[in-house]
């Protein structure tokens, strides 16, 4: 249980990191964009999408600024510090290692073992 | 480290603003999620509506994201305070009966803990105190020393730096004309010294200043004496006072705070030694045997030397001065203690005393705990509903555990405030309290750093323990079940631990009222009891023949005229002369008794040291001391004829082996002097009522001339215009005598002190664990019938016996109230040996204090069952059916 948890917040502090990467985005924005660009494949639960965001913002990787929203509503943008660049690009890396591991595994035929 | 910083106080501080943004931020998030919804065809309040729904609890993450932020402790922390306020206020109630009972313990805390700091834990106010040390005698606590053998352990002495020594005496001090009477410090000369006292004005006298008897007439005033008497007048230096009619010029004054070397005697002067023949009227110093000479030998140990090693040295003086001097003096074992409180003498029952009060107190404290915890759970159980809706919206136990505790710990520091400062208040009356009108009884109790500390701890600790009682019913609260269901589940496992609360609180209750009906009972019995001295219908009139300068023949002269004159006064039926009566203030002379065989007259072969009284034939009349057999003296007892003695039955049966067998037979004083008994006194009491039988002898005054005066004069009149009849002879004898008039019992005040203090504290005491007991069952019984109301209206309706039901409401409580009192009972009869010591006469093992104690817990349990019981008759079953 606790590993699965831990995969899944890693997961979607790298979501929301990359979302973040491809431009200044309020919250609702986020979770927006992370639908539009997996094709409504990840859905985040709006509830867990906050304390993710304070977190990254605590552990410097995110900033905060206040702005208005394309509809005029005030609201909070995030962009990437550098060192949420960097992160993001370790986490990409890590995530792909991570996937070609577990495809060459599911790849596997019988007998090739 | 800036951004750190910054962080930090982000943490502390910013939570507020922090919260304001996310809250916005929220809001933001469902207007836009909204618009979305708006979009897609849904009206605005009912897409609005979804957005919220969607975004979820928002309690939950608001904790999630302050924990994510990992501090906000003060944010948090002002939260729950607020929210305590809050919920406070709500039910005042509540709120007053806790704050009041916990004013109440805590107060009673920081009070007895002021005096233990002030009495036992506090060192003397002089430089150094920690090696500041007092020489006493193992075999009874004394610290005496004749002059002459303070002079040779002085010069021989090693362990200590130097060691100085103080007798208290009384003596009229003349300013202006009107001389009163006044305690003195009469100190070896180098007291200041060695103390390393500096003085406020002027300047001390020193050893250097004495050249043999009367040599340094100066006189150093205490700070107080300096402000009450001089009006703080700096030109005081110089000025010249009498002393017993004696010049002596005022040299300095001590500072402020130092009221001498024994708490329990604070003098208003201090004098040399070395003129001790003008202070008192006689010299002892080139007296060896008198070893009453000086009161207290103390000095500062010097580094490195131990307690013990220094006993050790002067146990050896002690052996030495014995062979050096065999008839004088006896070699003794030493040990060091405080000089504060006379070594052990004091010390031991004021500890054992104010250990046992602290410790009542803490019991107190304890069972307001417990009353509170009860309190708190009941609270809680009625908050079922409100914990169950804040759990079911996601707040986390602990979080709802930290703001009751947060509840129960701001109630207890309110409490302890209020607490603190009424004891500060009656500390303050304390203070200026003057128990005992004559004797310098001055000690200054103050709510220092130390005792807010402990009223501080106390508070919190207390607040943290009770509030820990409804904490298991907060994490079995299962919030669904009590929403759906509006009462609690699982009851039955706390009322236990509220039973068990109960019957603890009202055990402590019935152990205070039993100590406090044994130490009142056994204050009464010694204000009523017979101790050798009857003070009623009697005025004491004390002076000194030597304050106004007579010596030689005209001492028993002008005493034989004085007992003449109050004689005539109409309605006094008897007057006697006295050189110290038993009981009062001060203390009487002792001297060693030998068997009429013995030939060797040291101190080491004597049969014991027994009182001395020095009385005139109408003593025993006037005192009210029965003589059991023999004659009592006569005015033709006088230097010329043989000398006599009446001995009480203690000593008779010490030297002659029964009460009775002394009557005719003989025996010696140290100086070889043969007296013959010619009657035998009953026994007394005479330095403390707490005393065993001690052995006395009374010679006429006669043959042992005394300066030292007291008249008891025994009337059947008014005492008022007694004691000014009193006056109006005494001033036609001689208008300079200063004097004191009072009734005898006045005077035994001191005696009776002890009693009188423990009867009150322990009767506050007793009174608080009373009120204690009353709200602990009153509490218990009333949440059982408001619990029971409706099943217990309906059994009324359907015509049940009210007997029946009310036996079926209370029992619980009165079960729990009776074994609580039988344990109470119990332990209170175990602890009343411990006041023994204190009061005496004071016993459990009396049927009247039993009796007491039971009829006082049976009405106290009908007091507090007596409403709730009134309410279970009265309930009407129809408005409570209705009320679901």
């Amino acid at each position: 249980m606790p590993g699965e948890a831990q995969l899944l917040q890693g997961t979607l502090d790298l979501l929301i990191l990359k979302a973040v990467s491809l431009g200044r985005l309020h919250g609702y924005g986020i979770l927006l964009r992370i639908g539009q660009i997996s094709g409504q494949a990840l859905l985040v639960e709006q509830g867990a999408l906050y304390p993710a965001l304070f977190r990254l913002v605590r552990q410097g990787l995110l900033k905060a600024s206040w702005g208005t929203s394309e509809n005029n509503r005030r609201a909070k943008f995030y962009e990437l510090t550098a060192a949420g660049r960097g992160r993001l690009r370790e986490e990409t890396a890590g995530w792909n290692r991570l996937a070609t591991a577990i495809a060459s595994v599911l790849a596997a035929q019988p007998g090739e073992a | 480290m800036l951004g750190r910083l910054r962080s930090l106080r982000t943490r502390l501080f910013g939570g507020a603003r922090l919260e304001r943004e996310l809250d916005e931020e929220l809001s933001s998030h469902v207007q836009m999620r909204a618009d979305d919804l708006e979009r897609a065809g849904l009206p605005r309040a009912e897409a609005e509506r979804r957005a919220r729904i969607e975004l979820g609890g928002q309690l939950r993450f608001k904790d999630e994201i302050r924990d994510a932020m990992g501090g906000g402790f003060l944010d948090t922390l002002a939260q729950d305070v607020r929210f305590a306020l809050r919920m406070l206020r709500k039910s005042p109630s509540f709120t007053a009966v806790a704050v009041i009972t916990l004013a109440l313990t805590i107060g009673a805390n920081a009070v007895v803990f002021a005096a233990l700091n002030a009495i036992i834990l506090k060192p003397l106010n002089v430089p150094r105190p920690e090696s500041l040390y007092s020489l006493h005698r193992v075999k009874n606590e004394s610290s005496n020393q004749s002059y002459p053998d303070f002079v040779d352990l002085r010069a021989r002495q090693q362990s200590f730096e130097d060691i100085a020594g103080y007798q208290i005496d009384e003596a009229g001090l003349d300013i202006d004309g009107e001389p009163t009477r006044v305690w003195l410090f009469n100190t070896t000369g180098n007291y200041f010294d060695v103390l390393h006292l500096r003085p406020f004005l002027g300047h001390y006298f020193h050893a250097a200043d004495e050249h043999g008897p009367d040599s340094a007439p100066f006189i150093v005033l205490s700070y107080d004496c300096w402000r009450n008497r001089f009006h703080s007048d700096r030109g005081v230096l110089d000025r010249t006072v009498r002393l017993n009619k004696h010049p002596f010029t005022v040299v300095g004054v001590t500072p402020k705070g130092f009221v001498g070397t024994l708490l329990f005697a604070s003098p208003e002067a201090f004098v040399p030694f070395v003129d001790q023949e003008q202070v008192i009227g006689e010299s002892t110093l080139e007296a060896r045997a008198i070893h009453g000479t000086l009161f207290c030998v103390f000095g500062h140990l010097k580094p490195g030397v131990t307690p013990e090693r220094a006993a050790v040295e002067f146990s050896g003086l002690s052996a030495w001065l014995a062979k050096t001097y065999p008839k004088d003096d006896a070699a003794a074992a030493y040990k060091l203690r405080r000089p504060n409180l006379y070594g052990d003498f004091m010390g031991r029952p004021m500890r054992a005393f104010l250990a046992a009060l602290m410790l009542l107190a803490g019991l107190i404290l304890l069972a307001a705990c417990a009353n509170l915890g009860s309190l708190f759970a009941a609270r809680a159980a009625d908050r079922a509903r409100e914990l169950a809706l804040r759990l079911a919206l996601g707040a986390a136990r602990s979080r709802v555990l930290r703001q009751l505790f947060t509840e129960a710990v701001l109630i207890s520091l309110i409490g302890g405030a209020l607490g603190l400062g009424a004891g500060a208040l009656l500390l303050r009356a304390l203070s200026a309290w003057r128990p005992i009108p004559q004797f310098p009884l001055n000690i200054p109790i103050v709510p220092d750093v130390a005792v807010c500390g402990v009223a501080l701890l106390l508070a919190v600790v207390c607040g943290l323990v009770f509030g820990a009682v409804p904490v298991r019913q907060v994490l079995d609260t299962d919030p669904y079940g009590t929403l759906k269901s509006g009462t609690v589940g699982g009851a039955g496992r706390r009322i236990a631990l509220k039973d068990a609360l109960l019957v603890a609180q009202i055990a402590i209750c019935a152990l205070l009222v039993t100590a406090s009906l044994v130490s009142v009972r056994g204050l009464e019995r010694s204000l009523n009891g017979r101790y050798g001295i009857d003070p009623h219908g009697t005025m004491l009139l004390q002076t000194g023949l030597e304050m106004a300068g007579y010596q030689g023949d005209a001492v028993p002269l002008m005493q034989k005229r004085l007992i003449e004159a109050m004689e005539t006064i109409p309605g006094v039926t008897a007057v006697g002369l006295v050189d110290w009566v038993p009981l009062t203030t001060g203390g009487g002379n002792a001297a060693n008794v030998f068997k009429d065989e013995k030939t060797d007259l040291s101190p080491a072969n004597s049969d014991g040291s027994v009182l001395f009284l020095v009385v005139s034939p109408g003593y025993f009349r006037a005192a009210g001391t029965t003589l059991r057999s023999g004659r009592a003296f006569t005015w033709d007892d006088d230097k010329n004829a043989a000398r006599v003695a009446i001995v009480n039955q203690e000593l008779s049966r010490r030297l002659f082996g029964a009460p009775d067998a002394a009557l005719g037979r003989f025996f010696k004083l140290r100086d070889g002097a043969r007296l013959e008994v010619v009657g035998i006194a009953e026994d007394g009491k005479y330095e403390t009522l707490t005393e065993a039988p001690q052995p006395a002898v009374f010679v006429p005054a006669l043959q042992s001339p005394t300066v030292a005066l007291s008249l008891v004069v025994r009337s059947s009149g008014d005492p008022q215009s007694l004691a000014a009849a009193m006056r109006v002879r005494l001033r036609e004898l001689d208008p300079g005598l200063p004097c004191l008039i009072q009734p005898l019992s006045r005077s035994m005040e001191l005696v009776m002190f002890p009693a009188k203090i423990a009867a009150m504290s322990l009767g506050i005491l007793g009174a608080m664990a009373a009120l204690l007991s009353i709200t602990g069952i009153f509490g218990l019984a009333a949440y059982t019938v408001s619990r029971r109301l409706k099943e217990l209206g309906i059994r009324l309706a359907l015509g049940a016996d009210s007997r029946a039901v009310l036996r079926s409401a209370l029992a619980r409580p009165v079960q729990l109230l009776l074994w609580g009192s039988a344990a109470g009972l119990v332990l209170g009869v175990l602890a009343s040996t411990v006041l023994s010591a204190v009061v005496y006469q004071a016993t459990p093992r009396d049927p009247l204090v039993l009796a007491g104690v039971v009829v006082v817990m049976l009405l106290l349990g009908l007091l507090a069952t007596w409403i709730p019981a009134q309410r279970a008759l009265s309930a009407d079953p129809l408005a409570l059916l209705r009320e679901e």
